[in-house]
């Protein structure tokens, strides 16, 4: 099988035997289409031309650090919230006094179904800093979440028919 | 569990989502093929990573905690009611290998977009999904048009499986995105059928 490539990751013999053949390859080799068994050796080879780059933000960092919106906090209790898991506001009553501004805007988010993802992007805070705080509003029974479906029960294959039938439909 | 029961309880009426990922090298257009196919400009949120990632729950009395942002672009395809998909492009930085983990559990499977100018730039994709047995299909995106390789040429040198499409694909193209998406369901759907399986 295919897969065996896999067990022999360092390009040794293996590879070579499987692939390598300088003459065959070499016109295609030469032009830019390197082959998988040649990359080179660090994990460079995704980074492109960033190499010599520091990350921009590096040095300032956000001008609030987000986790002081969370108490500190890193993780919320108990909700094991995806990226995209759909939240939704799950009563009238909220108690919007008592929420922390963050928290607000959160939940005004989730008049409509809304992934975690969207919200952080929508209020540029962090992922991870979304999840504490609607893992407070979870607690606090204000929001309804639903956990993406989970690949291995993907085989129900109405749902890949309909996702199907949906890029169709574009 | 926030929604174990789903389809009994109240978020019976929240759709449920599902996540194809869009990888390739830096510069690769994973953002670009994100946003021809996304009904929505596609949106940037950023994961920040911390030790927490690595077990620490509370950060409280750590001044100085070493952070990592990492920034995602995203799309999202509403399929019905019940159902929304999202598509993800891939951090292109190696060093962000552990966001893959997160981005790909769950995920339906991934487009990776091959760069024949740097190929090479989409092996480590490559390598990510064959090893945990995620689907994918390989879109060549032909940055200038043209394509100078063939679909066996890329295929012999990214050394896949011949049951793994190669689609010559222009990430700017909402029809060619379409395709390219198309493609991987459809094999997802005969990975999963019994009937295909070999």
């Amino acid at each position: 099988m295919k897969h065996s490539r896999d067990q022999q990751p360092a390009a040794g013999s293996e590879g070579a035997r499987i692939r390598r053949d300088p003459r065959a390859r070499d016109t295609v080799a030469t032009q830019g289409l390197r082959r998988r068994q040649e990359r080179p050796p660090a994990d460079g080879a995704a980074s492109g031309g960033s190499n010599g780059s520091v990350p921009p933000d590096s040095d300032t960092g956000p001008l609030v650090r987000p986790y002081t919106m969370t108490g500190g906090r890193t993780r919320s209790s108990g909700t094991g919230l995806d990226m995209i898991s759909i939240v939704m506001a799950a009563r009238e009553g909220a108690d919007w006094d008592s929420l922390k501004p963050e928290q607000a805007a959160i939940l005004r988010l989730c008049r409509r179904p809304i992934s975690v993802a969207e919200i952080s992007a929508q209020l540029d805070v962090p992922m991870t800093v979304v999840r504490v705080l609607l893992g407070d509003l979870i607690a606090e029974g204000d929001v309804i979440a639903r956990d993406p479906m989970p690949a291995a029960d993907l085989p129900e294959m109405n749902v890949l028919q309909a996702v199907l039938d949906g890029i169709r439909r574009l | 569990m926030a929604s174990a029961d789903s389809d009994g309880g109240a978020e019976a009426g929240i759709p449920t989502a599902v996540k194809i990922l869009v990888a390739g090298g830096f510069g690769a257009g994973k953002t670009t093929m994100v946003g021809s196919v996304s009904e929505i400009t596609p949106l940037n949120t950023e994961e920040v990573m911390t030790e927490a990632s690595m077990g620490v729950d509370d950060l409280g009395g750590v001044e100085d905690k070493t952070t990592t942002t990492v920034a995602l672009d995203f799309g999202r395809i509403t399929i019905g009611k019940r159902v929304v998909l999202y598509l993800f492009g891939t951090p292109g930085q190696g060093r962000f290998w552990f966001m893959w983990d997160e981005l790909a559990d769950g995920a339906l499977g991934s487009v990776v977009l091959a760069d024949t100018r740097r190929l090479e730039t989409c092996f480590p994709a490559v390598d990510f999904f064959e090893r945990r047995n995620i689907p994918f299909v390989v879109a060549v995106n032909r940055f200038d048009g043209e394509c100078p390789y063939t679909e066996q040429e890329v295929r012999e040198a990214i050394d896949i499986g011949a049951e793994v499409p190669v689609i010559m694909a222009d990430a700017r193209d909402r029809g060619s995105g379409k395709c390219v998406l198309v493609a991987l369901v459809e094999h997802v759907m005969r990975r999963r059928s019994p009937a295909m399986s070999p």
